[in-house]
């Protein structure tokens, strides 16, 4: 019986793809690598690999501790590379909560509510970031997070550098 | 040419093959051991039945999808969300300049049932149409009995998170979801959910790949997690796309595992406009003005991300949006 190898990417072993131009313009597939983009972000910003009028997909270098953050809705972080931990609680009666309408912003300490738990996540897990909660990540070493959530005041978008733009 | 001609005529006498034939307006469908013909008032198509079977059995199960479910370089169906355009040469170019191009509108639920009627006669017994072409019996030779298990099956669709207290339930063996044989590597681990009393249902994760790597079908997006109108709909891939999708909004992909190919032709005319291979990692648009249809040499696992906003093709069309996602 033959044996299958399924391929996933990581930030240490990936070889993006290609656009062979037949008559288009590669900048209207907006095309990238998550892991390329990770590979040169700061740890925990947040850069949009696609997007939807106001909904985005982050690609998002874990490494070290992030600050804790907040949004208006759902949220949901799938691990692409590496381990994650989410660190998950209740946001407290003097906790500033979300400031904008769409995306998630930070929080400037430790949120006052009680503890929801904990999520350690590993390449292919998926965590659920309620809404009405904040969530801090923690990985130890360098992970990539793909992060579904709407585009908010610190999603960076920095198409020109990170899309295929010539064929 | 356009009409609109809500006429459906149901099976009569089955043929020598014991096959029925189906009306729909003016469309004629039918089909022997091989082929199925389908014959408008300007001309005639014949198609492999596997292959129309294939894609019959998308366009029932997705409710018609997002914009154009092409069965082929010829016939097809357009969703307008409330009715469905049924048409033949409408998106060839050489079958419009010749004028033999051919379109009736129905609404959703005749042209559907229609359809469901003409899927479950046609498929036999031990033919999966959502299956890899390894996975499945044939779908040739006379009528022997049915697969409506198959053809019915249910269509995952979240309403916040696979695995969610009351939501779409994790795949395991014993609800009839083995690992598949492309996906016997893939880590069938679990998070680890520590949560304080009282917040168990919100504390949740689940093992996304896992999940996907037991689906028992092919080329069928399924809502997994939902934020708005923003739906995560991962599927996995083997063989060809049995339709080319021609877009009406703006849809990514996001390769998860191994290889695809995408061809992608320009939506109204089918020429041809680049071809796009995505590897792990990768992310692409398709933008709302062509149609894609997709090759995978090995399962595949595909991230794609749609945008359910019922207002988009409407702001695209009268060109308040522009048809891509990103103008530099």
């Amino acid at each position: 019986m033959k044996t299958y190898t399924t391929r996933f990417g990581s930030l240490a072993d990936y070889q993006k793809g290609t656009i062979d131009l037949i008559d288009d313009d590669p900048k209207r597939y907006a095309f990238s690598n998550i892991f390329e983009v990770a590979s040169t972000s700061r740890p925990y910003e947040k850069v949009a690999v696609g997007k939807n009028r106001q909904y985005v997909v982050e690609a998002i270098r874990a490494e070290g501790t992030s600050e804790w953050r907040t949004a208006p809705h759902d949220e949901f972080a799938l691990v692409m590379d590496g381990e994650v931990e989410v660190r998950l609680r209740k946001l407290g009666p003097d906790d500033i909560g979300p400031t904008a309408e769409r995306g998630s912003n930070a929080l400037p300490g430790t949120p006052g509510g009680p503890k929801m738990g904990r999520v350690i996540a590993r390449r292919g897990h998926m965590t659920l970031l309620p809404v009405g909660a904040a969530y801090q990540f923690h990985a130890a070493r360098p992970a990539v997070i793909l992060l579904q959530t709407q585009d908010g005041p610190d999603t960076v978008h920095k198409w020109a550098e990170i899309i295929q733009t010539v064929g | 040419m356009s009409v609109t001609a809500p006429i459906q005529t149901g099976p009569g006498e089955a043929n020598v093959d014991g096959y029925h034939s189906f009306r729909l307006g003016e469309f004629k469908f039918s089909r022997d051991e091989y082929f199925v013909y389908v014959e408008w008032p300007t001309g005639k198509h014949v198609m492999s039945a596997d292959a129309f079977l294939r894609a019959l059995q998308r366009d029932v199960a997705w409710q018609f999808f997002y914009g154009i479910v092409n069965f082929d370089g010829v016939v097809g169906t357009v969703n307008h969300y409330g009715t469905v355009d049924l048409f033949a040469g409408r998106y060839n170019d050489v079958y419009r300049k010749a004028e033999l191009d051919h379109l009736e509108n129905f609404s959703t639920a005749l042209i559907k049932s229609t359809f469901e009627e003409m899927l479950d006669d046609w498929t036999n017994d031990g033919f999966d149409p959502f299956a890899s072409p390894t996975e499945t019996g044939s779908a040739f030779g006379i009528k022997r009995g049915n697969n409506r298990a198959a053809i019915t099956r249910h269509r995952v669709t979240a309403a916040r998170m696979v695995s969610m207290p009351g939501d779409e339930p994790l795949r395991t063996n014993d609800n009839g979801h083995p690992i598949n044989r492309h996906f016997l590597d893939v880590p069938q681990d679990e998070p680890v959910k520590e949560a304080e009393p009282g917040f168990e249902a919100e504390v949740n994760a689940f093992n996304f790949f896992a999940y996907l790597s037991r689906s028992q079908v092919t080329w069928n997006p399924s809502v997994v997690s939902v934020c708005g109108d923003s739906l995560y709909c991962p599927t996995t891939e083997e063989y060809i796309l049995p339709i080319i999708h021609g877009n009406d909004r703006v849809e990514w992909f996001i390769q998860l595992s191994d290889e695809l190919i995408w061809q992608v032709e320009d939506r109204d005319t089918g020429a041809a406009l680049a071809k796009v291979t995505m590897r792990p990692g990768d992310v692409a648009a398709m933008p709302a003005d062509i149609r894609h249809q997709g090759y995978a040499p090995k399962r595949a696992m595909l991230l794609v991300w749609e945008n359910a906003d019922p207002d988009l093709p409407a702001l695209i069309s009268s060109g308040q949006l522009p048809s891509v996602p990103i103008v530099i």
